[in-house]
């Protein structure tokens, strides 16, 4: 069994409630941050720990909190990043509804650590069966004196705000969602300035994931050291990963960061093999944004060595042979999967979510969709799959925030690794349903 | 101050100004298109990205490029930058991009648009589009619909560059239009088909860069480049009256806010001056307008007095000569 921070309590009965996370250890964090450490202090051990941001870029979370402006007499705000709208990613969901006091400590702990005195945590709008859990720890916690006015007695005080969203992917971006926050549209600001210059309300703003705020006090009450001495390298830690597709056990796993990815998929432990014992044709390693990878390509880095969970070993090769670890919507596809059908699911999605600020998202994404629902309806040419690729290239890195990277990176890595499949699909529409498998060299399989 | 390199051209500028100010202080040879920004309006720009530039050298303290192109319209000059616009490949390539992105929904019906002769769109897409279409898909289209007594707004011509919205936030009373709905299917649009009424709502039309927001009172009266733009005052008590008459003969076919070498308006004028002064005693006019002579509207601003080169029989060589059977 790998070590388990987030959740380490998530067998005992009742961890949901308060009385029985304090049992467990619950809260000790708060009370040794606020009566024996400084905040200076707190953001130290944090770097030490090698902590990085759970949400998908995987940006160290010391730094991140190093930024944050600190003027004088102007309010400074943390907000938790609940919006959890990737396709294929549902570990926060998991988190919050199982042990909804572990992001409230990690972000009473992380207030006090940034000098915040108003705290929110904006949850999508689709997990409404969360909201009234996490209101109820957060009554439970202002009720034991946690949160409130002068807190254990040390004259800080922290108020934490629910926030919730009306259902865009959009508003998971952060500065989308401090303008949905503060009652707006939300549309992603252009940067610079940053949320740590100027966030919330103009104010300087840290926006963390709900998962890197979970690990927050497992890092107070150890130490820095010991979180980093957990994982592999620069990947220090734990890691949530939300397992679905053709596997055997699907489910949100806590792995150490290091393990490999065969094992992830076939071990026991965690997926426990492919449905029915077809083959692996191919994974989305961290959520629907990043590259798709064939089969031997998610086992094996470019220099022959098993890939690892890491931040690392998942990105080793770079985009012509790499993925990301993302948000950790780990997406196991078998032989039966048609990368293109996949790939329109995908394509529609973020074209759903755009949200039509900047041209070349609003336009593109669009145009992508429409190309692929061609192609699924049999109407596809050669030459569409060269346009697609053509698209992509002209999305990616040209918008105002990520969302137009995240709608080109899988078309580009879906035609990179399978374009023969591309190439089957509109050439013999109708041969489509039978003709699926494709090995690594891009021959055909099965055919 | 600092320094800045476009294209090859070092300028020095004050702090704090963008990549797109400091091209425009050299010249329009170096400026990128815009279609979005207007800088008479606060926090325009950044959303079309037609003036996506190449950063080679982020400053003198940091000499990196910056890992994307950037909008120079958001984006700040550092000391020591150096900024490539059209002498950058890549820049030239994303451009045309957003022209073919702006291009895919906009319908092409220029012959029967208001906005035609100075229309941005028409500019950009001749300077810097491709001139074949790759999509056969079916244009996004909008129904027609009247927003106030004088003005029409034609949807499906949008860009979504945000302007009129910064206008009527930043220069009318109350916003009552905004942008509704998401990605491709968003619209500017009233709160349930409202009238936007009020006194500078006109100059929404003068910022629209396309023909989505036309003047009621010019549509279909005639093409632009028939009309002769002449600078005229008036004393206004809402406004400057610093306005553009646009004559047809002796007729005053409409009043527009007055605009500078970029296209973006100088001055915001009332809608009474726009909308209701539209015979030639209510002004004082001051003389010709000046047209960038590479303007359609140049074309007929000033009769042109060029005689036919003549043309001889005797100079005209066959293209060539095909040797016949001599015997």
């Amino acid at each position: 069994m790998g070590k388990k921070i987030l959740l380490a309590h998530d067998h005992v009965p009742g961890i949901q409630g308060y009385e029985v996370y304090r049992q467990n250890g619950g809260y000790a964090s708060v009370e040794k941050a606020v009566k024996s450490m400084s905040a200076e202090a707190l953001v130290e051990e944090v770097k030490k720990s090698g902590l990085r941001g759970r949400g998908g870029a995987g940006f160290p979370t010391g730094n991140k909190w190093n930024f944050l402006a600190k003027p004088e007499g102007v309010a400074r705000y943390l907000v938790c990043n609940a919006d959890e709208s990737e396709p294929g990613t549902f570990k926060d969901r998991y988190l919050m509804s199982r042990i909804p006091h572990i992001l409230v400590e990690g972000m009473i702990t992380s207030s006090f650590a940034l000098g915040v005195n108003t705290a929110y945590i904006y949850i999508r709008g689709e997990y409404y069966y969360i909201v009234s859990i996490l209101e109820k720890a957060i009554e439970e916690a202002y009720a034991n004196g946690w949160l409130g006015k002068n807190i254990l007695g040390s004259g800080y005080n922290l108020d934490l705000y629910l926030h919730v969203g009306a259902g865009a992917y959009i508003c998971g971006e952060e500065t989308a969602l401090l303008e949905s926050l503060e009652g707006k549209r939300g549309n992603p600001r252009i940067k610079p300035p940053f949320p740590a210059i100027a966030g919330l309300y103009g104010c300087p703003t840290v926006v963390n994931n709900v998962e890197t705020l979970a690990a927050v006090p497992f890092i107070v009450n150890n130490g820095g050291e010991a979180y980093a001495q957990i994982g592999i390298g620069k990947s220090a830690g734990t890691k949530l990963i939300s397992a679905s597709g053709h596997i055997n056990k699907p489910g949100v796993y806590e792995i150490e960061m290091g393990i490999t990815v065969e094992d992830f998929i076939y071990s026991d432990e965690y997926c426990g093999g492919i449905l029915n014992g077809k083959k692996l044709k191919a994974v989305v390693a961290g959520g629907s944004s990043v590259p798709i990878l064939p089969a031997d390509k998610i086992l094996t880095t470019p220099s022959g060595e098993k890939r690892l969970m890491s931040y690392e070993s998942l990105a080793d090769g770079g985009f012509a042979s790499g993925t990301m670890l993302g948000s950790g919507g780990f997406i196991v596809m078998d032989e039966t999967t048609s990368i293109v059908e996949n790939l329109f699911t995908f394509a529609r999605f973020y074209h759903h979510e755009s949200c039509g600020q900047c041209s070349p998202c609003r336009e593109g994404t669009a145009w992508m969709e429409k190309i692929l629902h061609k192609m699924i309806d049999g109407h596809g040419t050669i030459e569409d799959v060269d346009l697609l690729w053509e698209i992509q290239a002209k999305i990616e890195g040209n918008t105002i925030c990520p969302l137009g990277d995240a709608a080109a990176w899988p078309v580009a890595s879906a035609i990179r690794h399978f374009r023969s499949e591309f190439e089957e699909y509109v050439r013999n529409p109708n041969s489509i349903k039978v003709v699926r498998h494709y090995d690594s060299t891009q021959n055909l399989v099965n055919a | 101050m600092a320094k800045v390199t476009i294209d090859g051209r070092v300028i020095e500028v004050p702090d704090g100004i963008t990549i797109l100010q400091a091209a425009r202080m050299i010249g329009p040879e170096v400026a990128p298109p815009t279609m979005c920004y207007h800088s008479k309006l606060k926090t325009s720009g950044g959303y079309c990205r037609t003036c996506l530039v190449e950063v080679t050298k982020s400053s003198e303290k940091d000499p990196r490029p910056m890992p994307k192109l950037v909008a120079s319209c958001r984006t700040d000059v550092m000391d020591g930058m150096e900024v490539g616009n059209l002498s950058s490949p890549k820049v030239i390539e994303a451009r045309k991009s957003v022209v073919e992105f702006l291009l895919l929904n906009h319908p092409l019906d220029c012959p029967i648009c208001d906005q035609a002769g100075e229309c941005h769109l028409q500019d950009l897409s001749y300077e810097h589009g491709s001139s074949k279409t790759r999509t056969d898909f079916e244009r996004r289209t909008f129904e027609k619909i009247s927003i106030g007594e004088k003005i029409q707004l034609h949807m499906t011509r949008c860009i979504l560059c945000y302007r009129c919205v910064k206008v009527a936030e930043q220069i009318t009373d109350g916003r009552v239009h905004g942008v509704i709905n998401r990605g491709d299917h968003s619209e500017i649009s009233t709160y349930i088909e409202q009238a936007i009424d009020n006194d500078f709502s006109g100059n929404m039309i003068d910022v629209c860069p396309v023909g989505a927001l036309t003047d009621k009172t010019f549509r279909f009266k005639s093409r632009v480049w028939f009309t002769k733009p002449v600078l005229a005052h008036r004393n206004c008590e809402k406004c400057s009256g610093n306005v553009n008459l646009w004559f047809k003969g002796d007729e005053v076919l409409r009043v527009t806010g007055r605009k500078d070498q970029w296209g973006e308006v100088e001055e915001f004028i009332c809608n009474t001056c726009r909308y209701d002064k539209k015979a030639t005693s209510d002004w004082t006019v001051e003389g010709p307008s000046p047209v960038n002579r590479h303007s359609v509207i140049s074309a007929n601003h000033y009769e042109v007095f060029t005689k036919p080169t003549e043309f001889k029989l005797n100079d005209v060589k066959p293209l060539s000569i095909q040797e016949g059977d001599k015997s």
